[in-house]
């Protein structure tokens, strides 16, 4: 079981309130994504959580049971570090038996549940090696076999795949969502990447300045955005805003339309909107306009890769009506 | 970018630097001369260099008047005791204020520091009267006492900065890996911060073998150390200059041994932090 509750949870250092009031219902085994810009206290909320930082007000629950003044060894949870924090002077066998040891398991059992997570994992060939000698992708694999073995209520992810680059990267992500279908432990992970989120996630928490914008699916969130942040935050590239004059026409503050929901002609059509191609990013399968439309200044547009674009072509962009996203003064979807 | 370094300027160099260490080492060499020479050769004047006559009588007459043996044995149970028991003090204290600090730990680190700085000779009538009530003059474990409260802020600073060099993150591991405060500590910390923890362990087994003010004026017969026997040999009988260089060098003799094995690990302490 791997149930997590947040209750009105507010974290502040000294004077500065991170976390003002969130209360979150994560199931058990539930891939959930926290997501949001830098400083927005996504890693702060799950070191809460870790009980790595103390809560200043609010109640966490695991499982039911109030664990808001537990010290971190006491909840059951397991963490993968973006640093992947492993022990240095210890190989990798003891790496990994590290927490077994802790919860002073016999060794025979501990053996045994070395080797099978060093099978699971490929890292059966290096276990005899100190962490410095692997590669960024093995010691990954190794943080996360430390965090398997001691079978948590639930996994903790701060960022993992910072470090890596970016094919390793796409790899450990599959990895570690096939982990999951596994496992079905509850995973909650840590990123400021969208596409990571999106991927991965069962459902998704979007911060922004230390507040829940939106918890939702990915789908959810991509295609009924509670307001302008979360709309402009998941999807990628990002959408377009129009405020003013264009926006009122459909009775509201602005509207946003995303890159791919733009039909483009050459030739103007009826409520197309004139632009000059700026940059034109050609990726093969899409190709990515900028596009400088007058007074609503740059817009992205994505086409798909057969017609190609250069700098200073005259296009027309006709959103599609159907696919409008209208948001109030105060940037709530309407 | 290495820089290039022409072959004159490295012979003045290399030359400066032998004559500065020679004029560094000279009296220890000296002293180490003239405790193989008889007394008449020691206050000879013009002094020889090499002893003319060489003898080892000094030694014997210095174990038989002042028992080297049993000050050796002082020296090694406070230097190595006082050192002990301050890491055990100093590993937590210093975790507390690497990983754990307050607003108010700078200034602690600070004010044990400034210990340091008072005169000893001010707190010497205090603690003179503290050790006679508590009966702890002349008693071994008195001066190892002593010992590990004047060199803990050295300590304590020590293991401060090498702790501070050791990611947290790895502690914060060790911590969601179900290890409770004394296993994170004996089992991640410390083994990462061996080589920091060792040069502490040297400096203060030298820092306290070698201090004299605490070990001459709370010790007389029974809990002397090597400095108190040295001084025993200064001045009271007129001048023994050979015996009394028969005894420095008996009594720098384990401690010069030593740093000659650890040199290593003791430039890596006094320069730690220096450059990173």
């Amino acid at each position: 079981m791997g149930s997590i509750s947040l209750e009105h949870v507010n974290k502040s250092f000294g004077d500065v309130q991170v976390i003002p009031d969130i209360s979150l219902d994560i199931k058990d085994g539930e891939f959930v994504v926290f997501v949001g810009p830098s400083g927005c206290g996504k890693s702060t909320l799950l070191r809460l959580i870790a009980g790595l930082e103390d809560t200043s007000s609010g109640t966490i629950l695991l499982d039911g049971v109030d664990m808001t003044d537990a010290p971190p060894a006491r909840r059951g949870l397991a963490m993968v570090f973006q640093s992947y924090a492993l022990y240095p002077h210890m190989s990798v066998r003891d790496n990994i038996a590290f927490p077994l040891k802790m919860a002073k398991l016999p060794k025979e059992v501990i053996d045994q549940k070395v080797d099978y997570a060093a099978r699971t994992l490929n890292l059966s060939s290096y276990l005899d090696r100190r962490p410095r000698a692997l590669s960024g992708g093995q010691r990954q694999r190794v943080a996360i076999g430390r965090a398997i073995v001691r079978e948590p209520k639930a996994f903790l992810f701060d960022e993992p795949l910072s470090n890596l680059d970016a094919a390793l990267r796409v790899n450990m992500r599959l990895e570690i969502t096939e982990l999951h279908q596994q496992l079905k432990t509850t995973m909650i992970y840590v990123t400021h990447d969208q596409v990571e989120a999106m991927t991965m996630a069962d459902r998704i928490v979007v911060l922004n300045a230390g507040n829940v914008e939106q918890f939702g699916s990915p789908l959810d969130l991509y295609k009924k955005p509670a307001n302008r942040f979360v709309a402009g935050f998941i999807g990628s590239p990002r959408m377009n805003f129009v405020d003013g004059a264009e926006a009122a026409k459909y009775d509201a503050h602005s509207i946003g339309v995303r890159p791919e929901h733009f039909v483009l002609t050459r030739i103007p059509a009826p409520g197309s909107w004139e632009g000059v191609v700026s940059v034109a990013e050609q990726l093969g399968s899409d190709t990515f306009l900028h596009v400088q439309v007058g007074e609503f200044g740059l817009m992205t547009i994505r086409t798909d890769g057969e017609e190609t674009f250069s700098h200073g072509d005259d296009v027309y962009l006709t959103p599609d009506a159907t696919r409008i996203y209208r948001f109030d003064a105060d940037g709530k979807a309407l | 970018m290495a820089r290039k370094v022409s072959t004159q300027t490295r012979i003045g160099f290399t030359i400066g630097a032998w004559v500065v260490a020679l004029l560094l080492f000279s009296p220890i060499l000296w002293t180490a001369l003239t405790a193989f020479k008889t007394e008449a050769e020691a206050i000879a004047s013009p002094p020889t260099f090499w002893p003319q006559t060489f003898t080892l009588e000094n030694f014997s007459a210095v174990q038989e008047r002042s028992d080297y043996v049993k000050h050796a044995i002082n020296s090694i149970i406070v230097a190595l005791g006082s050192t002990l028991l301050g890491l055990a003090i100093g590993i937590p204290a210093a975790w507390a204020m690497a990983f754990a600090p307050t607003k108010r730990t700078k200034d602690v680190l600070m004010w044990m520091l400034s210990t340091k700085m008072m005169p000893a000779v001010g707190v010497l009538i205090p603690i003179y009267l503290i050790f006679r009530d508590l009966r702890l003059l002349d008693t071994v474990h008195g001066l190892t006492i002593i010992m590990t409260l004047i060199n803990l802020p050295i300590i304590i600073w020590m293991l401060y900065t090498y702790f501070k060099e050791i990611p947290v993150d790895i502690l914060e591991a060790a911590r969601m890996d179900g290890a409770e405060l004394w296993n994170e500590i004996v089992h991640v910390l410390v083994p990462m911060a061996i080589p920091g923890i060792a040069s502490t362990l040297l400096l203060n087994v030298i820092l306290a073998w070698n201090e004299a003010f605490w070990s001459i004026t709370l010790t007389s017969g029974r809990a002397g150390t090597l400095t108190a026997f040295i001084s025993s040999f200064s001045s009271p009988q007129g001048l023994f200059l050979a015996k009394l260089s028969a005894a420095s060098l008996l009594a720098i003799a384990p401690i010069l041994l030593m740093g000659w094995f650890s040199q290593k690990q003791l430039v890596r302490g006094l320069t730690f932090g220096a450059v990173k």
